[in-house]
């Protein structure tokens, strides 16, 4: 073909089935599915099996479930699910720190493999030699990518990573007698979890803030360490996606009034085989399975949050571990200092799955690749979303960004009235989707674009395009965006319902308690 | 070659060279190295990652991992007793069908309107568990009941501004492991003293530790150790009595049959999901959930997105969104109630499909057939000489403990028997619980024929006889 394709609005509209709720499509008798009965025989020697229950154990009145026929209960969620847009189907660049990239199919058929599928965790480790192997080896191939000396799968996102981290934190200082260190530092522009899961932990948390240059200051963090410091854990780059060239020095700090230093690396799409954790001095970090290494976000899970420690810190790391011993792999759970468990078994074995076939489609010059296409793909953006009406990308100016950028619309929001809430909301009306940012907004009127190595510049060009048409419907019929979607499943919601505790319903028997809708 | 050099990977379509070269060019850069200069150069990793060539075909990636697969052993080529807060149930296809959809499975955090479908899935699981668990709050799925728990009960330290707990002393240890983990050091959490006969809690421990400053108690029911906790309502009891609340694991798969915690006095209602049509995954397919009463200050003490249910604009149409998001760790970081992230939404949704196919009689079926099955599994075992099932008096679901001590073996001896005649034995207690001696919990589902039961006793009584 001689002829690109020129980026355009892509006239769509979205399904709208109008389905109605499951419990709607309840007709007494119906059945979706028939459980396996009892074989023969059975009954004869044990009878009814309730019978041998204590009476006050039996339910007297059966779950209000619906009953609804197979393919009605099929179709149901299929519409659902037409309702719904996947990366799969829109260019799913408008997320951004949350690496909406390509998860190739094979991943999600391997991982559906019975050989995998029906492992049961707790069995003899023999049997489970092939998904052992899988995990030490995403355990090497992590290292090799942080310089880090041990990784656990075990938590199940990045979050839950960030808890682990803390964990090993405070089981450090406890073990050296130096359990009075109660303050965990960290940024503005790092992941809400990294100041939360420390409050979980019982820390104070000290939170930087950005200064001119869109980057907290090596002098903001000397005024807050001293001896009551436990740890920090920073985001690199935040969500600025502007490298910190600091981060070692942040580091030595820490590192100087006796904390640990945990790197939030769960977006590291930027930086395979760029710059890792271990140059920059950290004692951990953890990599979300689900952003850079290719695994699907499955609507918010299952993830994975694979967290790297050095050689001092891996006896605090959860148990099990896997170990190879040149012939077999096995578990070990002879950790005495570890900080014990905290995810049921071994972490999300089908999610570690995908991320290993998906480093193995790559290998470690296509690792480089990823990254190397990510950072352009994102300054490409960034080159052309400046030229739109309206939109900035505050701090920085005229510096290269690494995986992604938070802008803002703050001039179009001063002229015309029109929120990024609304511009999020009008994109549904073009398939597309656009997320505000983090809290607290910091940056006025912010969104956050990442285009990962994914998407053809074609695709990268249809984005920019409805942006572009987007702010220029801000200046000429600002009534559109704000009432938006028009195109999309249902429009504006009644954000009421949500936050009074008279209305909220959040199942169906609350529902019908407070809205007194009818029961089809 | 220089052909191959002209293309680009299967995932990264701007690989393309020319493709590069025409993008750095609109953006007015040399080279892909001009976009790192922010990053020193002390910081720069300049040596190839350690890990092998990429296996850039499909075909030969996929051969590659098979064969690694090829070597484990699944539940679905032997008999497996395996257990434990993990089950080989049965997944029916129209649950894979859906959890597999692009549409859900490569969405993420859309707003309720292009992302309506998942709003509204996640909404019909909640109400679909709640009927389940006959409460009128679920939350969206947490990471698996170790979390569901551990949360359940800083919810309840919050709610009742007290920091001690009471736990069942007979808990699965890993999750009084993670449950410490959690709660430690803001809560403390001790353990209560059991019947040895039966696994059931002591209610004379619980009583002489009740005290004003705990906030919550917690058992589970069916116990790890598979017996029915029957004293529910009298626990509830004592608790509310001292101003507690009483928190309740629960296996949403014996509801069917099974008196739903919320009936005998729990407040808080927790456990694991991955029984309702999420594959094992070697423990990947676990989920948490939390539920609780329509009270504004329990609901307010949530980490997890909780969904509802709203009107839109047009008459007659609804819509969804996040209810009382200020609660929450993305609303206002530390000082939201815990912290929310990604967890296990699929697995959630996958739930929902299978409770709306199944209806009330597939659950009542599955409690009856599960209940059957491991009556007649232990009745067996019980005729084996020297084998005592179940060990602990008193009624069970579909678990129990297997006392062997009577066979002279050890239970890791036994399961590397029975493993060379194809069936995986009972999760050894011998560690996690030495009081029982050479004890196993045996699970059976509906995953397991009669002949295979008939067979997998036929094998062990051929092995204790070959003393």
């Amino acid at each position: 073909m001689e002829t690109r394709r020129q980026a355009k609005v892509r006239p769509f509209h979205q399904a709208k089935w109008n389905e109605e709720l499951i419990f709607q499509l309840h007709q007494r008798g119906e059945r979706g599915i028939v459980v396996a009965p009892v074989e023969r025989g059975i009954e004869a020697e044990v009878g009814d099996g309730l019978s041998a229950l204590p009476p006050a154990m039996l339910r007297r009145t059966p779950p209000a479930l619906p009953e609804v026929g197979q393919m009605r209960v099929l179709k149901h969620f299929l519409r659902l699910s037409q309702e719904n847009l996947g990366a799969d189907l829109t260019i799913d660049i408008g997320q951004g720190t949350c690496t909406m990239k390509y998860n190739p199919k094979i991943d999600d058929v391997l991982a559906a493999d019975p050989k995998l599928a029906e492992l049961h965790p707790l069995q003899d480790p023999s049997t489970l030699q092939g998904a052992l192997e899988v995990m030490h080896k995403l355990d090497l191939y992590l290292r090799a990518i942080s310089g880090m000396d041990r990784f656990s799968l075990q938590p199940a996102s990045g979050s839950a990573a960030i808890l682990n981290m803390v964990s090993i934190i405070q089981a450090y200082h406890l073990d050296r007698g130096e359990g009075t260190r109660d303050q965990i530092i960290t940024t503005i522009f790092s992941h809400p979890s990294d100041a939360a899961a420390a409050a979980v932990k019982g820390y104070e948390v000290i939170t930087l803030f950005q200064g001119e240059d869109g980057l907290p200051s090596v002098e903001d963090l000397r005024k807050a360490v001293g001896p009551r410091t436990a740890g920090l854990l920073i985001t690199n780059p935040e969500d600025t996606g502007i490298f910190n060239p600091a981060i070692d020095e942040f580091v030595r700090v820490v590192h100087e009034a006796g904390g640990l230093c945990g790197y939030d690396q769960a977006n590291a799409n930027g930086i395979l085989g760029i710059t890792r954790a271990r140059e920059a001095g950290f004692d951990m970090c953890f990599f979300n399975l689900h952003k850079t290494f290719g695994t699907p976000h499955g609507c918010g899970g299952p993830a994975g949050g694979a967290l790297g420690v050095t050689e001092a810190l891996s006896g605090f790391l959860p148990v099990p571990l896997v170990e190879y011993d040149g012939r077999n792999y096995s578990l070990n759970a002879a950790l005495p200092k570890s900080i014990g468990k905290t995810r049921a078994f071994f972490g999300t074995v089908q999610v570690a799955l995908k991320a290993y076939a998906w480093i193995r489609a790559l290998g470690a010059e296509g690792l480089r690749e990823v990254s190397e296409v990510a950072v352009l793909n994102n300054n490409y953006m960034l080159e052309k979303i400046q030229q739109i009406r309206g939109a900035s990308a505050p701090y920085a100016k005229g510096r290269r960004r690494i995986e992604q950028v938070r802008y803002s619309w703050e001039q179009l929001h001063r002229e015309t009235g029109v929120s990024t809430e609304d511009i999020a909301l009008r994109m549904a009306d073009y398939g597309m989707h656009l997320w505000s940012s983090h809290h607290p907004f910091i940056v006025p009127q912010p969104f956050t674009i990442e285009p990962t190595e994914s998407y053809s510049r074609d695709e990268l060009d249809e984005y920019l395009a409805v942006l572009a048409r987007i702010s220029e419907e801000a200046y000429t019929e600002p009534e559109t965006v704000k009432t938006a979607p028009h195109r999309s499943v249902c429009r504006r919601i009644d954000p009421h319902d949500f936050d009074d505790p008279a209305r909220w319903a959040i199942t169906w028997r609350l529902w019908l308690r407070k809205a007194r809708a009818p029961r089809g | 070659m220089p052909d191959q050099e002209r293309r680009g990977h299967p995932y990264i379509p701007n690989s393309v060279p020319q493709v590069k070269a025409e993008m750095l060019a609109a953006i007015g850069a040399g080279s892909i190295e001009e976009l790192y200069a922010d990053i020193p150069e002390r910081l720069r990793f300049r040596e190839p990652l350690d890990i092998p060539e990429g296996i850039v075909s499909e075909a030969l990636l996929r051969r590659h991992v098979e064969g690694l697969l090829a070597r484990n052993t699944s539940c679905a080529e032997v008999t497996s007793f395996l257990g434990a807060g993990c089950c080989h149930h049965y997944v029916p296809a129209i649950c894979d069908e859906i959890s597999r959809r692009s549409e859900f499975l490569t969405a993420y955090a859309g707003e309720p309107y292009e992302d309506f479908g998942r709003f509204q899935a996640l909404w019909e699981y909640q109400g679909l568990m709640a009927e389940l668990l006959d409460m009128d709050i679920c939350n969206v799925p947490t990471y698996d009941w170790f979390q569901a728990a551990s949360t359940s009960l800083r919810m309840a330290g919050r709610y009742t501004g007290r920091s001690r707990a009471l736990v069942a002393g007979n808990i699965g240890p890993d999750r009084l492991r993670a449950i410490r983990n959690y709660c430690e050091p803001v809560m403390q959490i001790e353990t209560l003293g059991a019947d040895p006969k039966t696994g059931r809690m002591d209610l004379a421990d619980l009583q002489a530790r009740l005290d004003g400053a705990v906030a919550a108690v917690y058992f589970e029911n069916p116990g790890y150790l598979g017996f029915l906790e029957t004293a529910g309502a009298r626990i509830a009891e004592l608790a509310h009595g001292a101003g507690a609340l009483l928190v309740v694991g629960a296996d949403p798969g014996s509801l069917g049959v099974l008196t739903p915690p919320s009936q005998y006095g729990a407040d808080l209602v927790c456990g694991d999901i991955q029984a309702l049509g999420n594959h094992m995954s070697m423990g990947g397919g676990m989920a948490g959930f939390i539920a609780t009463r329509d009270e504004e200050k329990l609901v307010m003490e949530f980490p997890s997105r909780l969904f509802g249910i709203a009107g839109t604009e047009v008459p007659g149409e609804y819509g969804f969104g996040d209810v009382a998001y200020e609660r929450t760790s993305f609303a206002h970081r530390e000082q939201g109630k815990e912290f929310i992230g990604t967890a296990a939404a699929l697995h959630g949704i996958t739930a929902a499909v299978y409770l709306a196919l199944m209806g009330p009689a597939g659950m009542r079926d599955l409690g009856v057939h599960l209940t059957q099955k491991a009556q007649y599994l232990a009745r067996r075992l019980d005729a084996v000489p020297g084998v005592r099932a179940p060990g602990l008096e008193g009624a069970f679901f579909k678990e129990f403990v297997v006392d062997f001590n009577g066979t002279g073996r050890t239970v890791a001896a036994i399961n590397q028997a029975l493993l060379a005649q194809g069936i995986f034995g009972g999760r050894d207690l011998s560690q996690e619980f030495p009081r029982l001696g050479q004890s196993a919990l045996y699970c059976v589902t509906e995953m397991v024929a009669k002949e295979e039961i008939d067979r997998f006793v036929t094998v062990l009584t051929t092995i204790l006889g070959g003393k």
